[in-house]
């Protein structure tokens, strides 16, 4: 197995190298000239030269990667011509806010979507389980800022329950935060419960159909045993890769949720950051929602590969 | 007593112990019938249908069933709570809502198939490369799809509006290439079980070229996930299309388009102006689902 | 043996099971179709019944329905189910739970999928008796002696391991004694070897047998092998379309039937001596009829050939036969005359010249096949030297993982071989790799596989399939295309009339007549067949070997014969290669091969396969498990697991592949002579059985 998490990570790796590279070119190769997108049009040539190489973008592009990705290693992110300040302190305010509601909208869709999976599984082709898969899938299809559309004119100006804003007041306590992210979490819960809820029920189904199943309940076990003991150990496995990947998606959620509950994370500075063409808060913004993902699914890859006997002892004959 | 033997049921050669002759070729067919009337019994799917089709209607003769003109602007009638004139209310700049709703229907509905048609083609012929190949070719490409996968769409078109500007077609490029790679993964793993399959070997036993055996023997049975993964990413296209549109990315001003109509209108919510949004959204939601609805019922008629 | 048994029994009157006029249905597209028709059968405390019959004919139902576990769309539409004395049928979902816990196992094929994949090996038997209120450390130590009962060696290490590092007959032990934990009443065992090798399945049965006696269970043997059957069984029962056609003690169905179905059944299978220059096997015609099917007369009249039409209107009763054999046939006195289905005739014509005089068609020398894997070296194939002469067979033996397959793909060119391998084609040695060699190379030497639904492209029409090889193999076109199709499908007994058909609308033997219509296209000189019947029922393999023997002869083609099934191997082949561990044990003629002196782990694989001749000659036992390729034993790679082990020269040096005698080859450190004398010493009355019009070649003595 430590042949397995080795090459597991090695690959994360590489992906991550050619990530870097991807982000590189789509983010300062293929738009141009960099002063020339923060002057404008109208901006003299010589002034343009000058903002070039105040800001090193007249050097070649291999030195300018290079510059970046040691500048990451070493913890130096840079500095945002645009806001004048450095990328650290533009990024770092954010994550922090976009893990709280990623944190809430967690804690929530897993064990839900893992119930109501199983739950579904369970009864197989009743109206429960249609209303359950149906359900999920529609609410996974619906776009979150659809849901925080609905959401908002639902509780706060239909009930006047919840906000329609994020952000707590300055000083706001733990409870007076999570009452303000409510909202946006659900939104976030909607969208993922479907896929998660989605690949419970496959699991399962999966597993009461196996062999080993039968098996055991020609043993005479109860059906509550059969469930626990031998359907639920080999069918919530997968469901463990699709909560990490889970986590990318929902970074992409966060850009629209956090723009329309006004709330000021991570998705909302890239979005900021791309519409003012601020290069370098996007850059690496960018590539740390990467990281992030890549990080997640590596875990998810050990994770499984702890808890499943046929990956960790490999086979021996 | 005892019969001859030319007597006998099958007593001839040609179908000593083997033979069902009364299986025809019509069972093909009638299995394909089947499925369709499997379709066309499941509610699921005919109500999806009915919706999709109701907004098909609509970005087709969208024009002549809108009640006013979707761009007339009248400063005078801005933000005009729904009424019996207009029973959706006015935007900001008094634009009838309804109208705009109904013609907004086109955009999306031409965007999302084509990018999704896009990625389809392309994520299929390099899903029957990589699964086919394995080796070398197979592990760079699945690095790339892999860096590309790390990214959310949305994160994806953040870097291509910075790229490539904001325009339909940067959306329906930025759909194919993020979709592209998750159709691969399907069609690989469908390919990857058909590689193993000995046709494939009886193929290169009469010497056929590596092309015929792709897109000849192997494709035609990698079709049913295709098909499937088709439905299914034409759904989160419409989700992608709509999004990006909501970001401003996409389609222009001063296009009725119902993602940009959210965006345009969604400051104005918390001072109570609600309709302007909520009926451009639950037109994506219904669009949305409907398609999903109709996904889901092809699956279950493909997994038979 | 039964008397012995129902005496250390369980003190019980009641019959273990009790099936009457059982009638099992299942809902098919809304229609309830009936699978079983009508089957009663009784169980005696300590009694082993045997149900037979081909696929699709309700054995497994049969087994459910003793469990209450049918299908979510079957049902018992009538007729009871009596387990231990008491009516299934009227049980509440509790008791039908305790009785499943208590009274009836089941075992069935696939025993690594049928273990929990996720759950130690201790912990799934122990569950058993943790069902029965036996605590934590106790159950575990029952568990321990439950697996030391199945005579596994090591039961504190396998109890910490996991289904997927134990081999599919240890697996099989374990689900075994999972099964006798209980102590059942009624022990029911579906298909428990088919998928296993022959030793291992010699193994598990010798196991079943012994624990049978030792725990006085009632056995329930399900198995389309009657082989194993005779062998395991006081009694048996023919299943044929849902129906018990006959019934009686083993001894009396096999040597005296009375039952058209059970006398084709049994002339299908080539006998052990059976060979294809003798005569051909007989076949029975027709096929199963459809699911649920209204049948008024008796179930067999559609391919029986003694039919009247008495037997198309009125069901036929159950005729005692005497001493309890019982037979559903109006004309069970004549069921023995039936008549043959195919014409006894031998096939052979004149056989060209002495094979060993004509130039080898294929050869072989120093094949050898390394695969790399996570690091370790993988000997898949190690210097195989052997030729092949015009329109002869090589059979090619050996359990699984002994190379075979490995070693038809390195022929063929769908693996290429190592460095130095050399394979010649008419003396004119070709490239590894398929891709490098002609269009005349690659149509001479040309294969049929084992699985027909996986070579078969199922979106291709027939005619697409076979036309498509006649193509690229022949250059064959336009009007001269249609001659050649209907000219080849002829040949291979296929009805013209079916070519736009696709491979899923055909049955089995007709897919497999398509592969090997296609595998002839090319005109070749060399075919591979790799398993060609072990997917098919018993009376379709016979029309297929049949088939392959008539377009040897017609063709002069050579085969290289894969099979595991020694009987069929036997009747096909001229010649025979043993592979173990990749390596070639033994090669000669086949009835030398097939009689001593043999290598000794020929003579264990022998003597692993039961035969319904009754050979009772003393098993040789093969010990421990095959093993592993990445590190093959030192010395011969046999010693480990061989009988006749020497001593120290067994572990220390491989033996060369030696000519002991004209033609035949072995790689054993014995003796020629000294080994005869070994073998020859062991006793062999093998009594012969009566079927009148079966085979009965005058075989020598294995």
């Amino acid at each position: 197995m430590k042949r397995f998490i080795a090459t597991r990570i090695l690959l994360s790796i590489v992906t991550l190298l050619i990530l870097s590279i991807l982000v590189f070119v789509a983010s300062q190769v293929l738009p141009g000239n960099v002063a020339r997108n923060i002057l404008g049009p109208l901006a003299d040539q010589a002034s343009v030269d000058e903002l070039n190489s105040q800001l090193g973008t007249d050097r070649s592009l291999v030195v300018q990667y290079w510059d970046w990705v040691t500048g990451l290693l070493t913890g130096d992110m840079g500095t945002s011509a645009i806001q004048q300040r450095s990328v650290f302190d533009i990024i770092g305010d954010s994550v922090v806010n976009s893990a709280k509601l990623a944190l809430l909208a967690f804690l929530i869709v897993v064990p839900l979507a893992i119930l109501g999976g199983v739950y579904a599984a369970l009864k197989e082709g009743t109206l429960r389980d249609r209303t359950i898969s149906l359900g999920g899938l529609s609410a996974t299809a619906v776009p979150d800022f659809v849901w925080a559309v609905l959401l908002i004119v639902i509780f706060p100006l239909g009930l006047g329950i919840f906000k329609p804003t994020a952000t707590a007041p300055p000083g706001s306590n733990v409870f007076e935060q999570v009452y303000y992210l409510i909202l946006p979490a659900i939104c976030l819960v909607f969208v993922l419960f479907g896929y998660i809820a989605r690949m419970a029920r496959a699991g399962t189904l999966e597993a009461l159909d196996a062999d080993y199943t039968r098996t055991a309940i020609i043993k005479g076990l109860p059906q509550r045993t059969v469930v626990r003991q031998h359907v639920l150990r080999n069918s919530l496995l997968p469901t463990i890769a699709v909560v990490a990947t889970q986590i990318g998606y929902m970074i992409g959620g966060l850009v629209v949720i956090e723009l329309i509950f006004n709330y000021n994370g991570l998705g909302k500075a890239l979005f900021e950051a791309a519409q003012r063409k601020d290069i370098p808060v996007l850059q690496t913004g960018v590539l740390l929602v990467g990281v992030v993902y890549l990080v997640a699914t590596l875990a998810a890859d050990i994770l499984y590969s702890v808890l499943n006997p046929r990956v960790r002892l490999g086979s021996e004959s | 007593m005892t019969a001859s033997t030319s007597d006998l049921p099958g007593a001839d050669p040609i179908l000593a112990g083997a033979v069902r002759p009364d299986t025809t070729s019509t069972e093909e067919r009638a299995a394909q019938r089947e499925r369709l009337r499997l379709l066309l019994r499941s509610k699921v799917f005919v109500v999806g249908a009915l919706i999709v089709l109701v907004w098909v209607v609509c970005a087709i003769f969208g024009n002549a069933i809108a009640p006013n003109d979707p761009f007339a602007t009248d400063p005078l009638k801005d933000l005009t709570s729904p009424n019996g004139t207009y029973p959706f209310g006015t935007d900001r700049v008094g634009r009838d809502v309804l109208s705009r709703v109904i013609v907004g229907a086109r955009d999306i509905l031409i965007v999302a198939p084509i990018a999704t048609i896009l990625a389809t083609v392309f994520g299929t012929a390099l899903g029957l490369v990589t699964g086919y190949f394995r080796g070398a070719v197979d592990n760079m490409l699945s690095r790339f799809i892999d860096a590309f996968l790390a990214l959310p769409t949305v994160i994806i078109g953040l870097l291509a509006i910075v790229s490539l500007g904001p325009s339909r077609w940067t959306v329906i490029l930025v759909i194919a290439l993020v979709f592209a790679p998750i159709i691969a993964r399907t069609v690989r793993a469908a390919v990857l079980q058909e590689r193993e399959m000995e046709y494939v070997s009886a193929a290169q036993l009469r010497n056929e070229r590596t092309t015929y055996i792709l897109f000849a023997e192997i494709l035609p049975n990698v079709m049913g996930p295709v098909m499937v993964e088709f439905t299914v990413r034409l759904g989160y296209a419409i989700f992608t299309v709509a999004t990006l549109s909501f970001l401003g990315f996409g389609i222009q001003p001063p296009a009725p388009d119902w993602g940009l109509q959210v965006f345009e209108h969604y400051g104005l919510i918390s001072g109570g102006y609600w309709w302007p949004v909520l009926f451009p959204a639950l037109a994506i939601a219904t669009l949305v689902i409907g398609v999903n609805m109709m996904a889901d019922g092809i699956a279950k008629a493909f997994e038979r | 043996m039964t008397q012995e048994l129902a005496t250390s029994a369980p003190v019980s009157t009641a019959n273990a099971l009790e099936l009457e006029d059982l009638e099992v249905e299942y809902k098919v597209r809304g229609a309830w179709k009936k699978v079983l028709r009508g089957v009663s059968l009784s169980i005696a405390p300590g009694e082993s019944y045997g149900l037979v019959g081909e696929s699709g004919c309700g054995k497994s139902t049969a087994a459910f329905a003793a469990l209450n576990y049918l299908p979510r769309n079957g049902r018992v539409s009538s007729g009871s189910i009596h387990v231990a004395g008491k009516d299934l049928l009227a049980m509440s979902d509790a008791d039908v739970r305790t009785l499943r816990s208590t009274q009836v196992s089941m075992v069935y094929q696939n025993p690594t999928s049928a273990l929990n994949p996720t759950i130690h090996i201790g912990d799934q038997v122990a569950e058993v008796f943790t069902l029965q209120g036996v605590g934590g450390s106790e159950a575990q130590d029952r568990a321990k002696a439950m697996l030391q009962k199945v005579q596994i060696s090591d039961p504190t290490g396998v109890m910490g391991r996991y289904p997927h590092q134990l081999s599919g007959g240890m697996n099989q032990r374990v689900v075994i004694a999972m099964a006798l934990a209980k102590d059942p009443t009624l022990l029911m065992l579906d298909e428990p070897t088919t998928g296993l090798d022959a030793t291992v399945e010699a193994e598990v049965l010798d196991l079943v047998a012994a624990l049978r006696q030792e725990f006085g269970t009632s056995v329930l043997f399900i198995s389309h092998n009657l082989d194993v059957i005779l062998r395991m069984c006081d009694k048996v029962g023919v299943l044929y379309a849902g129906r018990v056609v006959e019934q009686g003690t083993v001894d009396e169905v096999f040597h005296n039937p009375r039952h058209p179905y059970t006398v084709g059944l049994l002339r299908c299978i080539p006998r052990a001596g059976a060979r294809k220059d003798q005569g051909r096997l007989d076949t029975i015609p027709g096929f199963l009829p459809g699911l649920g099917e209204t049948l008024p007369g008796c179930v067999f009249a559609d391919r029986c050939a003694l039919v009247q039409d008495v037997c198309r209107t009125d069901e036929p009763p159950l005729y005692d036969v005497g001493a309890g054999h019982i037979s559903r046939c109006h004309f069970h006195e004549q069921a023995q005359d039936l008549p043959r289905n195919t014409s006894p005739v031998a096939v052979t014509e004149e056989r060209p010249a002495e094979s060993s005089d004509r130039v080898p068609v294929i050869s072989t020398r120093n094949v050898r096949k390394t695969f790399h894997q996570d690091g370790h070296e993988v000997r898949a194939v190690e210097d195989i030297t052997f030729t092949l002469a015009p329109g002869e067979t090589l059979g090619l033996v050996g359990e699984s993982g002994s190379g075979k397959t490995t070693l038809a793909r390195l022929l063929l060119g769908l693996t290429t071989p190592d460095e130095g391998s050399v394979v010649e084609l008419d003396g004119v040695p070709v490239a590894g790799a398929i891709g490098k060699r002609d269009r005349e190379q690659v149509r001479s030497l040309q294969i049929v596989f084992q699985n027909p639904d996986a070579a078969l492209n199922r979106r291709f029409s027939i005619k697409r399939i076979i036309g498509r090889a006649l193509t690229m193999l022949m250059g064959t076109r336009g009007e001269q295309l249609d001659t050649r199709l209907r000219d080849l499908t002829h040949s291979v007994r296929f009805d013209v009339r079916l070519i736009r058909a696709k491979p899923t609308q055909l049955s089995g033997g007709l897919k497999q007549r398509v592969a090997i219509a296609r595998a002839f296209a090319g005109d070749p000189k060399i075919v591979v067949c790799d398993e060609p019947t072990s997917a098919l029922d018993v009376s379709v393999q016979a029309a297929i070997l049949n088939l392959l023997a008539e377009l040897q002869v017609k063709n002069d083609t050579a085969y290289l014969f894969i099979s595991h099934d020694l009987g069929v191997v036997r009747y096909l082949s001229d010649r025979i290669a043993v592979l173990y561990l990749g390596r070639l044990m033994e090669l000669g003629a086949a009835e030398t091969v097939f009689g001593p002196p043999q290598h000794p782990y020929t003579e264990a694989l022998l003597s692993a396969v039961p035969h319904v001749d009754g050979d009772e000659r003393p098993r040789i036992k093969l010990t421990g498990e095959i093993p592993s390729h990445a590190d093959p034993p030192s010395g011969c790679v046999f010693h480990t697991r061989c009988p006749r082990y020497i001593g120290d020269i067994c572990k220390t040096e491989e033996p060369e592949l030696k000519e002991v005698e004209p033609g035949h080859f072995w790689r054993c450190h014995y003796d020629v002579d000294e080994l005869r004398t070994l073998q020859q010493s062991a006793p062999e009355t093998r009594p012969e059985i009566g079927v009148s019009g079966g085979q009965r070649g005058a075989e020598p003595p294995v």
